[in-house]
């Protein structure tokens, strides 16, 4: 069963060809790793999948939301599919666990108790339970983005979207986000797409690898086929220069 | 100045009456009726967008005395008859309302897009994102410009004068062709001003530094 179905998908700014010819099947389950050159259309392709980003021609389906019909309802799609941001995106008017709890209480109606319960956990998940009450504006990069996770966890999503979840973050904070990152892709029933620059993570943790190049597709392998040898020269040279510091 | 406010000092109260009543409804109004605006402004929506901009550029650019005499004039003759501090309050209320937008649109836009993606990708539709994430932190952004509005609200009320609204300013008139002493009549009014406006300036001042 797929849970992301990219079917000839193009995508312009303007007259800029974002996202060329995209096709894409990704099955649940799967944790498949974006990786490439900046302005490759990693990050557009990833944002179109949760309806950031619309998409100007071909099908893209997720969750079984065809979001190339205009009558598709994105808020309903995005309960079912969280993201973790490059900068956080954590609600600066709104304390640690207020972040957590916002959406499921007026999104999914849970009862304040059973959602107070939850975000502790959460919290306690990722290492911050005695930040609960704290502003974001008191804590880390780091322990932002390991909030930001809970923050999505709490919607109890099928599909988990990464956009450069630690490319803001100073280098000893890394290691923890990606601990966590680790720990909740690991999940048997969760899908998760990751763009990251980390390839040592990305060994680690993917099932899959797609390469990306100037808004297209250029390789899409199983992690230890494409780790030993890339099949194109694009990627093969990408790999070398990233590898070697 | 001693003798103006111990002969017409009743006269001066009344005026100060007028005013505040003046300026406290059309400050109620015209921040209700300018964060609409201002919102309709930021809106998705391209129709929307072009009628906020089409409110905010007619009345910032129309002099208040302009738009408070149509009130006064123009109105009665076709529609209901109002009375001056009626049409002048309106008039003001619409006037102000056009830069309490502007102020409220640059706030909503000067908060992190970021901040809207991230309420968004949790599922939140468009109006609780606002309501819970954007407009709180917007506000926040537009307590000092706000106040600066207010102010300018309050002594814009004036315009009553025009259009015998029985304000502070109107009084000050009266005062001064009944006793000749223009400057006295004018410095005791001026000092009437700033009982409100000081005030309503510190106090614009101490809820900036309490929501910091």
């Amino acid at each position: 069963m797929s849970m992301i179905e990219f079917h000839d998908v193009q995508k312009y700014y303007g007259h800029f060809h974002a996202l060329t010819d995209i096709n894409l099947e990704i099955d649940k389950g799967e944790t498949v790793v974006l990786i490439g050159p900046s302005g490759s259309g990693k990050s557009t392709l990833v944002r179109t999948v949760n309806g950031l980003e619309r998409i100007q021609s071909g099908q893209l389906i997720v969750n079984n939301h065809d979001l190339s019909s205009p009558k598709t309802n994105f808020d309903i799609l995005r309960r079912d599919v969280g993201m973790v941001f490059q900068h956080f995106n954590l609600y600066a008017n709104k304390s640690v666990l207020e972040n957590i709890m916002l959406a499921p209480r007026i999104v999914l109606k849970m009862s304040e108790d059973a959602n107070r319960e939850q975000a502790l956990k959460l919290l306690d998940m990722v290492g911050l339970k005695d930040k609960a009450n704290n502003m974001p504006s008191q804590i880390s990069g780091g322990q932002k983005q390991r909030v930001a996770i809970a923050r999505s966890l709490a919607m109890k999503p099928r599909l988990l979207l990464f956009d450069e979840p630690t490319s803001a973050l100073d280098p000893e904070m890394i290691d923890d986000v990606l601990q966590v990152i680790k720990r909740v892709t690991s999940a048997s029933d969760m899908t998760s797409l990751i763009v990251t620059h980390e390839m040592g993570f990305a060994k680690e943790v993917a099932n899959r690898v797609i390469f990306m190049d100037a808004g297209q597709i250029v390789e899409d392998d199983q992690k230890e086929a494409f780790f030993k040898q890339p099949k194109t020269e694009r990627a093969q040279q990408f790999l070398s220069k990233i590898i070697t510091h | 100045m001693i003798n103006i406010i111990t002969h017409y000092g009743h006269q001066l109260l009344i005026g100060l009456g007028w005013t505040v009543l003046s300026s406290v409804l059309a400050l109620f109004f015209s921040l209700i009726i300018g964060s609409l605006f201002a919102i309709m402004e930021v809106l998705p929506n391209k129709y929307a967008r072009v009628l906020g901009r089409a409110y905010v550029e007619i009345f910032r650019n129309i002099p208040l005395l302009v738009i408070t005499m149509f009130f006064y004039l123009v109105i009665p003759l076709y529609f209901v008859k109002i009375n001056g501090f009626t049409a002048g309050t309106i008039g003001l209320t619409l006037y102000t309302s056009a830069f309490i937008a502007e102020t409220v649109r640059s706030g909503i836009q000067s908060v992190d897009p970021g901040q809207m993606e991230g309420a968004r990708s949790v599922g939140m539709t468009y109006w609780q994102s606002m309501r819970q994430i954007i407009l709180p932190q917007a506000f926040k952004i537009v307590i000092p410009p706000l106040g600066n509005q207010f102010i300018n609200l309050v002594k814009n009320s004036s315009v009553l004068a025009f259009v015998a609204g029985f304000d502070l300013m109107y009084q000050a008139n009266s005062i001064a062709s009944a006793t000749f002493d223009t400057i006295n009549s004018y410095f005791a009014v001026g000092i009437m001003y700033l009982i409100v406006t000081l005030p309503l300036s510190y106090y614009m001042r101490y809820l900036e530094k309490k929501v910091a």
